[in-house]
């Protein structure tokens, strides 16, 4: 028996498909740095990748694009040679002015920036915001750090003493104190965020102090980690998987689930949502909790006992019952910065006026 | 007999440069299925990012109006015989000097302001390239060794000036110098993306080429440019004519970083130095040195410069490729211009052999 289908069926058939070979939804992505850093960009080059897994979504993108108006040009040729409905734009640098004016070009396409600041009422209408607290699972990692130390000291190699990273630096210690109160850790910042042979001066400065715990707040930690593992000291890692690096001495790390916000995204834009209408929020941010972020799988050092340690702490984090900043906090001259009794949740845009480094920590927020 | 000549050179003119291209092509869509791309589909992708509409058209001679500015950097003095590669230098001084011109007339009227900064630009670059010219002229040094290097001198001055004393403090993450308002910006074509400076563009090499084909001044340079010994037996004053070339071609490449300021970014900063003076090098002998193919050329070399995104878009491949392709492509054109130079060689030879002849019968 042959299967019949009349002219109409068949023209019709023939429409459905070209329709749905066309719909695709274009959305193009551009890196400030290369694909490959192991760090903040290829935590978002992964998250681009998994939308492979969405038949409607075509995904493409431009990486080392600087924060010039090159930028404009990569996403104005996404737009208009790609057909691109969706950009995202991962770079702080990219916003102001570049995504805003290209923005104001193409009403049509939506932007969505990470981690910029939308002024409402004067920013375009098609620019999103969206960014993720990491400070728990900092928090985990450092506790991790601080059950696994022997030397009682670690080191911190930071870029800049920006609130973002400063958040970071006392999250962590926070977590190490929390099950090791006689921790101490030395901060050193590099003044930027890829500045690998600096990264590798302090990383070994540190190890010759005596440090046996390496973490970092970096463009990729890739240096730091690999300096870890060569020196015979543990490391946690930062932005992405760096366990590779150091089959010895990983201990875990904070790192980003972009591809969580990426499908997000994908499926209300697909379901006809768009931020200039509203109907997508226009700051998309998220915790732990949103699965925004997660823990590096554990090194092979870290010992079922302490996993379990740290699994229930996570419970605890999850379920409200513990939070990373709770008073009395003081800062490392002495200062009560949150007084006894007060709680502070990490979504609190006041967080973002930290200045401080918490007690224990070694260093100083003004250079 | 002559004219023979002439046409013969003219046959080589187009024949070598386009033979180096083809091998170019030929090398680099083996390169392309060395890393797994489609050579095919690579190509295919330039041209739709080059030429395939509207948009790209423009997004090609956007790039293609540096390109021709800063081709002449090069050509012309190479015409007087000075072969230089400072254009990049000469682009980020004349963007720089344009820079500073614009904000100290921003208070007042456009054209005015627009006018001191072309100028500002053309006088930076010129002076820029005519020192390289003069220090081989009347110091011996070799002009392309030390216009390579006054490159660097040229993008540390601009760093030295956008950090320091033209540093705009709200350029936080990006030091640049106060922006140049946008009412005194170099508009736009109208109906376009592209700016005047194509215009600019299209006016020197169209310049160019009348100053060099029909005025006794281009007779001098290229007599002086042919063979600066019979143009000095004629009396002719060589130290004049290089500099007036080298300062004309330098001109147009300051000229380049005027646009990129006045149109382009509306401030100086690290960000106007991406490139546009070493690819105009490419141009310039591509183009063998001659002002009118620069207008083509350019426009091809701004289609390979818009693909740069497309290749990593359509093809993943990495960002890099389209350099992988202007290195190729230089290589090529600088193998094409040995060969071509094999008969000179020869020439000296038979010269030196002449000369020791003419001294062992003396």
């Amino acid at each position: 028996m042959t299967c019949q289908l009349s002219r109409r069926e068949y023209l019709a058939m023939l429409a459905t498909a070209s329709v749905a070979a066309q719909s695709p939804l274009a959305i193009g992505f551009v890196y400030n740095g290369p694909k490959n850093d192991l760090g903040y960009n290829q935590a978002h080059v992964e998250g681009k990748q998994s939308l492979k897994a969405l038949p409607y979504v075509r995904a493409f993108d431009e990486a080392n694009v600087p924060e010039t108006v090159a930028v404009e040009e990569s996403m104005r040729d996404m737009i208009h040679q790609d057909g691109a409905r969706v950009i995202f734009a991962t770079s702080y640098g990219f916003l102001d002015p570049f995504v805003l004016r290209v923005a104001r070009e193409s009403p049509d396409v939506q932007f969505f920036h990470c981690g910029g600041s939308y002024r409402d009422g004067v920013d375009p209408r098609n620019v999103g915001i969206y960014f993720g607290f990491i400070d728990e699972v900092e928090y985990m990692a450092g506790m991790t750090a601080g059950l696994m130390t022997r030397t009682g000291r670690m080191g911190f190699v930071a870029a800049k003493p920006i609130p973002q990273v400063l958040r970071n630096i006392n999250s962590f210690m926070l977590g190490a104190r929390s099950v090791n109160p006689s921790v101490t850790m030395r901060v050193v910042f590099t003044g930027d965020w890829v500045l690998p042979v600096r990264e590798a001066e302090a990383s070994s400065s540190l190890a010759d102090q005596g440090v046996d715990v390496l973490t970092g707040h970096t463009g990729s930690p890739r240096v730091i980690v690999q300096v870890a593992e060569r020196r015979g000291i543990f490391a946690t890692g930062y932005q992405f998987n760096q366990s590779v690096l150091a089959p010895h001495g990983f201990l875990t790390g904070a790192e980003w689930a972009w591809e969580v916000v990426y499908h997000r995204y994908a499926e209300l834009i697909h379901a006809g949502n768009s931020v200039a209408t509203g109907t997508i929020p226009r700051r998309m941010a998220g915790t732990l909790k949103d699965e925004f972020c997660r823990l590096s799988p554990f090194g092979p050092a870290v010992t079922a006992e302490k996993r379990e340690a740290i699994a229930r702490a996570k419970q605890r984090l999850l379920d409200g019952s513990h939070v990373v900043y709770r008073g009395p906090l003081r800062d490392n001259a002495g200062k009560t910065v949150i007084p006894a009794g007060t709680t502070i949740r990490i979504e609190d845009p006041v967080l973002d006026q930290m200045n401080w480094l918490v007690e224990g920590v070694q260093g100083q927020v003004s250079t | 007999m002559t004219g023979q000549t002439s046409s013969d050179s003219r046959l080589e003119a187009v024949a070598m440069p386009l033979t180096a291209v083809i091998a170019a092509v030929t090398l680099f869509g083996l390169f392309c299925a060395w890393v797994g791309a489609s050579p095919l589909g690579v190509f295919a992708s330039i041209y739709k990012a080059g030429f395939g509409s509207w948009y790209s058209w423009q997004n090609s001679l956007l790039r293609a109006a540096p390109l021709m500015l800063c081709a002449l950097a090069t050509a012309l003095p190479a015409r007087a015989g000075i072969i230089t590669v400072g254009n990049e230098g000469a682009f980020v001084v004349g963007g720089l000097a344009a820079a500073a011109a614009g904000l100290a007339t921003a208070s007042g009227p456009v054209w005015l302001c627009l006018l001191t900064m072309m100028l500002a630009g053309g006088i930076a670059g010129g002076a820029w390239i005519a020192f390289a010219a003069g220090l081989q002229q009347y110091r011996g040094v070799n002009a392309v060794i030390s216009s390579l290097l006054l490159n660097y001198i040229g993008i540390a001055l601009l760093l030295q000036f956008v950090e320091g004393p033209m540093h705009d403090p709200g350029s936080l993450n990006f030091p640049a110098t106060y922006p140049i308002p946008e009412t005194h910006q170099l508009g736009r074509i109208p109906g376009s993306r592209i700016h005047y400076g194509l215009v600019f563009g299209v006016i020197a090499c169209l310049l160019t080429w009348f100053l060099l084909e029909r005025t006794v001044w281009g007779m001098k340079v290229k007599t002086v440019g042919g063979n600066a010994r019979a143009a000095k037996l004629v009396g002719l004053p060589l130290g004049q004519i290089v500099l007036t070339a080298s300062f004309l071609g330098g001109a147009c490449a300051g000229l380049a970083g005027m646009v990129e300021v006045a149109a382009i970014h509306g401030r100086a900063s690290q960000a106007i130095s991406a490139g546009y003076g070493y690819v105009g090098i490419l141009v310039a002998f591509l183009a063998r040195q001659s002002p009118l193919r620069i207008l083509v050329v350019s426009v091809i070399l701004g289609a390979v410069l818009a693909s740069g995104g497309i290749l990593q878009r359509d093809h993943e491949l990495p960002d890099a490729t389209i350099t992988v392709f202007e290195g190729i492509a230089f290589l090529a054109i600088l193998a094409s211009e040995a060969l071509a130079g094999r008969f000179s060689f020869l020439r000296v030879r038979l010269r030196a052999a002449e000369r020791e002849v003419a001294n062992a019968e003396r």
